[in-house]
């Protein structure tokens, strides 16, 4: 499905780390494997640091710092927000809604609109898309996006396919109206047929967490985890992404006249240096217009890998100028959406860490 | 192609690759080794395998990875 959209724009980002920081190399002993196989996946997949939020932080916690951090610097005013979006798959409560926690703790005007998508990988395109289409409403002129994902604690601490590349972050988005003539492409495609690739089965309605969902299962390959985990088939998930993301890529272009060259950078998920550097190849774009260092350095974060790829790489040239940039997310769903937009001059865009 | 062997005890060394017929089926090789392997291959042999064709039929055993390494133009 393709979206069209004018005169929007981003004109902030602020990335929010947890202060506590993995070392793969330190955790590698819980896994059941020779440490020369773990360092040559590290080696491969660009496992090395990440950050982690403990048992107390949760996505409110890091998206209220943020909020706070920008309000005391006059980067964005309080009364100016009109809509609330957090994305995420680690919201702090069933209910209430984590954006209405937010609103609350910040204490935000109540002619606002607060709401909660559940949305993984791909949340920050998923979140940009309903930003756009709240902002064509007249009475709606800033929207603030909160993207974040909190699931290491979900991730068991004996499975490899994901515990070493599990993160936590949020990214505080602000969108608004653009005086000038800009014109966003967008296309998004679901198959919830593939939804099980990645999923955790325990823990909602239709299997709740119990005793019997915690207990460690053998789940070959040497790894155990149990239903309370984050389960994903990494090889179709990784067939997934470069079967799917190219083309539609491919299509976004030529729908908004544009060539692969017009394309200062391509800013996509980060699930892994691998899988990245593939993408790239697929799509004959050079590695350095493909940022991939996210997941070496703070870990896969699901929806905020993306403006933590752009404010970690992009900061000094978008604070001062404008890209071409082509996004991408990808994942649990199955989601893949793309979007090509100007992306700068930024008022802010930044990584701070959460204290 | 000679070394290919090599390569593969390269990641896993307590496996005999010239005797198995299935690597993915006798447990010789998981996902994470298949990545392991195609970084190796990539690297020794100057090509980049697509992502596409990362997939467990092209890693079965000896003769399929050949055959894929011929698709990317190697040929000695």
């Amino acid at each position: 499905m393709n979206f069209r959209f004018q005169r929007k724009r981003i004109s902030g980002i602020l990335s929010i780390l947890p202060p506590t920081e993995r070392s793969f190399v330190e955790e590698m002993r819980n896994f059941n494997f020779p440490e020369s196989r773990s360092l040559k996946l590290k080696e491969v997949m660009g496992y090395d640091k990440r950050r982690v939020a403990g048992p107390d932080i949760c996505l409110s916690d890091l998206a209220v710092f943020g909020l706070r951090r920008l309000f005391e610097r006059g980067l964005l005013q309080p009364e100016e927000i009109d809509a609330l979006l957090v994305v995420s798959t680690s919201l702090d409560h069933i209910i209430p809604p984590t954006s209405n926690l937010i609103q609350g703790r910040l204490g935000l005007k109540q002619d606002i609109l607060c709401l909660d998508i559940s949305q993984a990988c791909a949340g920050f395109v998923i979140g940009l898309l309903q930003a756009f289409l709240l902002l064509e409403q007249e009475s709606v002129r800033k929207v603030v996006l909160v993207n974040g994902d909190l699931l290491s604690r979900k991730a068991s601490p004996q499975d490899r396919n994901i515990y070493p590349l599990i993160g936590d972050a949020a990214a505080i988005t602000v969108v608004e109206r653009d005086p000038g003539d800009s014109v966003i492409h967008a296309s998004v495609q679901m198959d919830g047929q593939r939804a099980e690739a990645l999923v955790i089965p325990a823990g909602g309605f239709r299997l709740p967490s119990s005793p019997e969902t915690a207990v460690l299962e053998d789940v070959g390959d040497n790894n155990r985890r149990a239903k309370d985990h984050l389960r994903m088939d990494g090889t179709a998930i990784f067939n997934f992404v470069q079967t799917e993301v190219p083309p539609m890529i491919e299509r976004l272009l030529q729908w908004a006249g544009l060539t692969h060259e017009a394309v200062d950078y391509y800013l996509c998920h980060q699930p892994n240096r691998f899988m990245l550097q593939k993408l790239a190849d697929k799509m004959k774009v050079p590695h350095e217009r493909m940022p991939n260092n996210v997941v070496e350095h703070f870990g896969n974060s699901g929806g905020a890998t993306i403006p933590i790829a752009i404010t970690h790489n992009l900061a000094p040239r978008l604070r001062q100028g404008c890209i071409q940039a082509c996004l991408a997310g990808f994942g649990g769903g199955l989601v893949w959406a793309g979007m090509l937009m100007k992306l700068g001059p930024l008022a802010f865009c930044e990584t701070v860490d959460f204290s | 192609m000679k070394r290919l062997p090599e390569l593969l005890r390269e990641i896993r060394p307590e496996f005999d690759f010239t005797t198995s017929k299935d690597f993915i089926a006798d447990g010789m090789l998981d996902s994470f080794d298949l990545m392991t392997l195609v970084a190796t291959l990539d690297k020794t042999y100057g090509i980049s395998i697509q992502g596409t064709d990362i997939v467990p039929e092209n890693f079965k055993n000896l003769e399929t990875i050949e055959n894929l390494l011929r698709q990317c133009g190697v040929t000695a």
